[in-house]
């Protein structure tokens, strides 16, 4: 505990047990629509949480953290249907199966020194890879889709994920709020020094004596093995799976944004990005359903000069400036 | 017979894999030497192949007439889109440039889908339905048209890299940035001048490539992550690269979608790419310390 809190200032705690005390609460007081709305940004706080260990950590751009949400879903959800395997279960070989992934993906790449963008492309290429293996894989449905089944639960059955909406909203904050407390604590751990040195100058690392090559891979392989539990939520609160959804780009880019907007290798980026964005896009179709247009990709175009306004004119993302305006801006570095 | 077949579909994947080859020198051209990697590649080959239907179904204009018009227009988008948004980001972290260009192809996607909306669009040339038949062998002309084509505007490429002045100017800016300004070249305007001719490159691409298929929205993120493929394939930074590379994955596409089944066809050239970065991670025409 005294690690948790060690350098954080006061002020700083008091908005956050605020910020918490809200959002603990937020199922009480919101209606069904909003709690779904809540639950997405979560969704893509704890992706963008898991994403952001590295790229925001170490320095690893991926492209295609759709490969592991996919993984994570289709291997948990194919264990509970075919046999009855609790998800709380089944998340153990989905992180395992993710993570040996993402090892593999780190090892052809790291090995070679193939990084930055051209990393970038290697993941993209692998998720590609993943979402036309599935389309062919007809074990689990192929390309017509995979389906949990569905029924109306008068109780939440918590062992097996099937029940109200505020059960997973309340599954989704509890991810949320660990993956926040984990990265937190990584980053004053040695590995999140190391990774910051690698990040900054993996030249400068590698002299340094830090084995560059094994920590790009603890990185690869955690945030593999963490992005797949939001692959698990996604499953079991959408109950279907297509393989050209769930494992397409546009998913991974989705997943990335909110880290991005809100400040990359901060730990309240991915939240604030996830508020921002998700906000952002229910506003736009409530404003666009107010105004009777109902044109596909309106709201995506909207969505892209936002993103490039923000990459243009807010290179740092919103939250270093943000934490400034709150006054949080003393001595509590990254968080 | 089989033979046959297997060669026809193998000269077919080949005259397309040349195409493939001059949109992916368009990516290869623009990281050459601006260093900035453009992911809206596809997408800006996309309305390129957008300007075609257009053309076609207002004023019945054949791909290959659009051919000079077109590209003259994608170089203009190039240019002003380097002056424009990605001048500031030059210096910028390489992530930084990337979310650029993604938000840039986010927004061409999607005013594209807004504009012309999602169903899938092809001309049909007075050429489409004829063919060749070489030694009992039956090839489209469209495709040869295409082809030639496009080894035409790739090899205008070669030549005015080697021997105008402006070409070797650009050249200089890709091997020494410092040395380019030292000696007084407008590096603004080179990169600039390098990334309208990558765009003209893809609105070439694009063009030919209508002859040859349809056009959705969405498929230009598959037409940039095809263009990265050829690029890693051939080589970082080599020319006669990213020909040779498209050509490899266009024979593969096509002979992998018709061994196996055309759905999983870009998965051929997902295994080569891999394949390439575990045993020759510098590319075909790579060279070592690149």
């Amino acid at each position: 505990m005294k690690l948790l809190f060690d350098g954080v200032s006061g002020r700083a705690l008091i908005l956050l047990a605020l910020f918490f005390a809200v959002l603990a609460a937020a199922p009480l007081f919101v209606n069904d629509y909003l709690l779904v709305v809540l639950i997405t940004i979560l969704y893509f706080a704890y992706a963008g949480q898991c994403w952001n260990i590295m790229m925001g950590f170490a320095g690893q751009l991926s492209l295609g953290h759709a490969l592991y949400i996919g993984l994570g879903a289709y291997v948990t959800a194919a264990l509970y249907v075919k046999f009855g395997v609790s998800p709380w279960i089944g998340l153990v070989p989905a992180m395992i199966i993710a993570g040996a992934v993402g090892a593999v993906i780190g090892f052809l790449a790291f090995r070679f020194g193939v990084s930055g963008v051209y990393f970038a492309i290697l993941t993209i290429a692998f998720a590609e890879f993943a979402r036309i293996g599935f389309d062919h894989f007809s074990w689990v449905g192929g390309a017509a889709g995979y389906f949990l089944p569905v029924a109306n639960y008068t109780q939440n059955d918590l062992l097996n994920l099937r029940g109200s909406q505020r059960m997973f909203y309340y599954i989704v904050f509890a991810m949320t709020v660990i993956a926040f407390i984990i990265c937190h604590l990584l980053l004053r751990s040695r590995a999140g020094y190391y990774w910051l040195a690698i990040r900054e100058s993996p030249e400068a690392a590698e002299a340094l004596g830090i084995n560059v090559f094994r920590y790009k891979m603890y990185a690869v392989v955690l945030s593999a093995a963490m992005t797949s539990l939001g692959g698990v939520i996604f499953a079991f609160f959408y109950n279907n799976l297509f393989p050209e959804q769930v494992f397409h780009i546009s998913r991974s880019i989705e997943i990335i944004l909110g880290p991005i907007i809100g400040g990359i290798g901060t730990l309240f980026g991915p939240i604030v990005g996830a508020f921002l964005l998700t906000g952002l896009a229910e506003g736009l179709r409530e404003v666009m359903l107010r105004l009777g247009i109902d044109l596909p990709g309106v709201k995506q175009v909207f969505y892209g000069l936002c993103l490039l306004g923000v990459v243009m004119f807010l290179p740092e993302g919103v939250w270093p400036s943000l934490k400034k305006k709150l006054g949080l801006d003393r001595g509590n570095e990254g968080s | 017979m089989t033979t046959d077949v297997i060669l026809k579909i193998a000269i077919s994947g080949v005259l397309t894999g040349l195409i493939y080859g001059l949109m992916a020198l368009g990516l290869s051209v623009i990281f050459g030497v601006v260093r900035v990697v453009n992911f809206a590649h596809g997408e800006m080959m996309t309305i390129a192949m957008y300007l075609v239907i257009v053309a076609f179904n207002a004023l019945g204009l054949d791909p290959l007439i659009m051919l000079v018009p077109i590209s003259a227009v994608l170089f203009a988008l190039g240019y002003l889109m380097q002056r424009a948004i990605i001048n500031p980001f030059i210096n910028r972290p390489e992530h930084s440039q990337f979310m650029l260009l993604v938000a840039v192809a986010l927004v061409i996607v999607n005013a594209l889908l807004l504009i012309f909306g999602p169903d899938s669009q092809g001309v049909t040339t007075s050429y489409s339905f004829d063919s060749f038949d070489v030694g009992g062998i039956i090839i489209d002309a469209g495709k040869v048209y295409a082809a030639i084509a496009a080894l035409i505007v790739a090899v205008l490429l070669f030549a005015f890299f080697r021997l105008t002045l402006t070409g070797k100017a650009i050249r200089a800016c890709a091997d020494n940035y410092n040395g380019a300004l030292v000696v007084g070249l407008n590096v603004k305007r080179l990169y600039a001048l390098t990334f309208g001719i990558g765009a003209a490159c893809v609105g070439a691409a694009g063009t030919m490539l209508m002859i040859v298929t349809d056009v959705t929205p969405a498929i230009g993120p598959a037409y940039t992550l095809l263009a990265f493929v050829i690029v890693i394939t051939g080589g970082l930074g080599s020319m006669p690269g990213a020909i040779i590379g498209g050509v490899l994955i266009g024979l593969t596409e096509a002979l992998g979608g018709f061994f196996f089944t055309p759905s999983a066809k870009s998965m051929f050239s997902f295994a080569i790419l891999v394949l390439i970065l575990l045993f020759r991670p510098q590319g075909i025409m790579g060279r070592k310390a690149a």
